[in-house]
């Protein structure tokens, strides 16, 4: 595994997205709405919702898909990751959460590529 | 028993540990596994469930099957994650390493589950990968080669459906090799563990992705149906109807299906003490076991069959996959008073009885929501205030209709049901506001993928729970019993006495002596009495106050007798007031001590009784009050 590699693809996706405009905190994206996730970023002293998010599959270059709002103040939100396995989180954590479009020609992710059709 | 006989001989069983993320159908396969031969217990100092098993493998070891909580990490977040960490690496008290690990997956969500395998890896010791639920995979389309990732992890892979006995026999084989080859008492030092960060977590992802791209063959197509039950469940509007017409349902079935059981349990004990008062000698021992054994348990047996309706509903809902979405829907609401989504469950099992449901706030991981959560349980209506509500409101409140169609008798039991709900979120707001500030918990909860209910894990369950309720009776509740029998039967009446009998014992004292604080919200010093008594359990205060009456018969006739006879002496302000302690008052040792037990402290416990007596008085007082300035005061 080729971590510099990766980083920097990542570091390119991001500054791509972000110079488009095309980035959304999780939190801000509606139902149906589909992304990839570019960062999960939370200050040092939220380092176990960090890791928390991580352990739940909220992880840079996972496919993420909006599936539902809570009914009072459209919170929590109810997440599908990488089309497996589905998480609700509450909007204030899924703001840790930055969201760009699935870009397929810079992904170099085969293992998922399936899903990209059906987003 | 088998203990015995192996300690006897000198052979110590094998033992190993069920390791896996929550919804992999781990419990499932455990008890395929070990079937009937469970045994569960708690783990020394804290009230996490153990559960094990045995079973005999092809070559004939015997095995001791742990079953660990889930968890999706070694990095534990709540107090059942806790035991698996330390199980695992060998730090929990009493409970010695595990000889081998079987870390259970879902194959359905191998890109989830395989992070909590790399986890295990590191830790050196014998571990066998089960791919579970590989018929629902299959039926996906998706392929998985077991023997890329047996290769790729360098353990043994085992493909199991738990439903059935598929794999199981190839899992069993597959320990028994690596039984033979592993020595079973290599000790690896692992004291050097540590949690790992959230660069280490990003790493795992990679591996899991790059181990994915090997050994997936096809991907398959994501599942449908629980993605358009969601579109219904969830929905905005229809998810909250659904949700409601779900717990109506279930409260209907609680009081109307338990009834005909109840009517049984109640012919039987009122039929024991027939028979025991026919032919026994009229003596003390008879008194202790009619009046205060067989009443008092009886008392309390009868709510056996609400509670397990209570808990099948619990159960079928947890098991389908339900319960987390009711979570869901109802999480916005609870945090609004700083509670945890999570919360709901626990104080949805409440109403049948606060103490399975304090039990219950066991899988809220952070400590300050779950003593929230444990500390409003008792305000949830439980089913032992039944009896006495049903008595007042016969007596007091007139069986007519109001706006057409709605009987005044439900209305009122309706809105004592509503005040302890409302009181319950009021206090979790104050205590979230004041003493339990700060330190909410994330929600980040899973949503698993809805399946049919398992009849056996739901038999199992329903048995543990009747097994448990069954025990605090013939232990806590027996003893309180005899020692209330006690308070109340002695010392006997002088001769020539003018009241009933229970006036001049020991809790006509403590009742009399409480009459003067109790007088400003209404209760007169029969009521007092009665109290007293009740602080075991709500529901003998009903008996207690037959006895104060100097009623006779059987409970039937009482109750009946003994409506007519409140009717006639307390006043409807008397009568409210009562009700209104009720909803709030802590009358029930055996709560005390599940609170104790759960948060490991007396402090909690206290604290609980001080505030619910408080909140009672509280609301006893403004109710009798408000309701003499209505002009209600009057007989």
């Amino acid at each position: 595994m080729n971590g510099n590699d990766e980083q920097e693809r990542r570091a390119f996706e991001l500054g791509c997205a972000v110079g488009l405009g095309f980035t959304k905190p999780l939190g801000l994206m509606r139902p149906g709405s589909v992304g990839r996730i570019l960062a999960v970023q939370c200050g040092d002293d939220k380092r176990d919702i960090e890791r928390g998010l991580l352990e739940m599959g909220f992880v840079e270059g996972a496919c993420v898909e909006v599936l539902h709002h809570g009914f009072l103040g459209r919170d929590p939100l109810a997440v599908r990751i990488n089309q497996s396995m589905t998480v609700a989180l509450r909007r204030c954590e899924a703001n840790a959460v930055l969201v760009g479009p699935l870009l397929d020609e810079l992904s170099a992710r085969p293992v998922y590529r399936r899903e990209h059709g059906i987003a | 028993m088998t203990v015995g006989i192996l300690a006897a001989e000198g052979v110590q069983p094998i033992r190993i540990a069920l390791v896996g993320p929550p919804n992999c159908g781990k419990t499932t396969l455990f008890n395929t596994l070990t079937g009937g031969r469970q045994k569960t217990g708690n783990y020394p100092g804290v009230t996490v469930e153990r559960k094990s098993g045995r079973l005999r493998t092809p070559a004939g070891h015997t095995v001791e099957v742990l079953d660990l909580p889930g968890s999706y990490s070694l990095r534990a977040r709540s107090p059942d994650e806790a035991i698996t960490r330390d199980i695992v690496l060998g730090r929990q008290a009493r409970e010695t390493l595990p000889d081998a690990i079987v870390c259970v997956t879902d194959a359905t969500n191998l890109g989830q589950h395989l992070r909590l395998l790399l986890e295990l890896r590191q830790l050196g010791r014998p571990l066998i990968l089960v791919l579970n639920m590989m018929d629902i995979a299959r039926r996906r389309g998706c392929q998985i080669s077991s023997e890329v990732l047996a290769r790729q992890l360098g353990i043994p892979v085992v493909t199991t459906v738990a439903m059935r006995r598929n794999g199981v026999h190839e899992l069993l084989g597959q320990l028994d090799a690596l039984l033979a080859q592993a020595p079973t008492t290599a000790a690896v030092p692992m004291g050097d563990w540590v949690e790992p960060s959230p660069e280490a977590i990003r790493a795992y992802h990679r591996e899991v992705e790059r181990l994915l791209q090997d050994a997936v063959i096809h991907e398959g197509t994501p599942e449908r149906l629980t993605r358009q039950l969601d579109r219904v469940l969830l929905h905005p509007v229809a998810g909250p109807l659904i949700l409601l017409a779900l717990l109506f349902l279930m409260f209907q079935a609680v009081f109307s299906w338990a009834a005909a059981p109840m009517d049984w349990i109640d012919g039987g004990v009122t039929g024991l003490q027939h028979w025991l008062g026919a032919h026994m000698e009229e003596s003390l021992l008879k008194s202790l076991l009619v009046d205060g054994i067989v009443a008092g348990v009886g008392g309390v047996v009868i709510f056996l069959p609400q509670i397990l309706i209570l808990f099948l509903f619990i159960l079928l809902l947890e098991d389908s996959g339900y319960m987390t979405r009711a979570a869901f829907l109802m999480d916005r609401l609870m945090s609004a008073v700083g509670l945890n989504g999570r919360a709901f469950i626990p104080l949805l099992s409440s109403f049948a009885c606060a103490i399975p449901g304090i039990m219950a706030a066991r899988t809220i991981a952070h400590p300050l929501d779950r003593l929230v959560t444990i500390l409003i349980a008792p305000l949830m209506t439980c089913s032992a205030r039944l009896p006495v509500y049903v008595l007042l409101i016969a007596a007091f409140v007139p069986n007519t209709l109001v706006w057409g169609s709605i009987g005044l008798q439900g209305l009122v039991m309706f809105g004592l049901y509503a005040t302890g709900i409302v009181g319950a979120l009021v206090v979790a707001g104050v205590l979230r506001l004041t003493l339990l500030r700060g330190g909410r918990q994330p929600l980040l909860m899973e949503l698993p993928s809805y399946k049919w209910p398992s009849p056996v894990n739901v038999l199992l369950g329903l048995w543990e729970r009747a097994r448990i309720f069954m025990r605090r009776i013939g232990t806590i509740i027996l003893s309180l019993m005899v020692v209330l029998w006690f308070l109340s039967t002695f010392p006997a009446p002088p001769a020539g006495a003018t009241e009933p009998a229970i006036y001049y014992s020991f809790a006509g004292l403590i009742g009399r002596t409480l009459e003067p604080l109790l007088a400003p919200i209404g209760f007169n010093w029969q009521i007092a009495i009665a109290l007293v008594p009740g602080l075991a359990a709500r529901e003998v205060a009903v008996a207690a106050l037959g006895t104060v009456y100097a009623l006779s018969g059987d409970e039937g006739a009482m109750t009946e007798a003994l409506t007519t006879a409140l009717a006639q002496s307390w006043t409807l302000a008397t009568a409210l007031a009562l009700l209104a302690w009720y909803v709030f008052a802590p009358q029930c040792l055996a709560t005390l001590a599940a609170v104790r037990r759960e948060t490991n402290s007396w402090r909690w416990a206290a604290f609980m009784f001080v505030y619910l007596m408080t909140l009672a008085y509280l609301a006893a007082f403004i109710t009798y009050r408000v309701a003499l300035a209505l002009g209600l005061g009057g007989s």
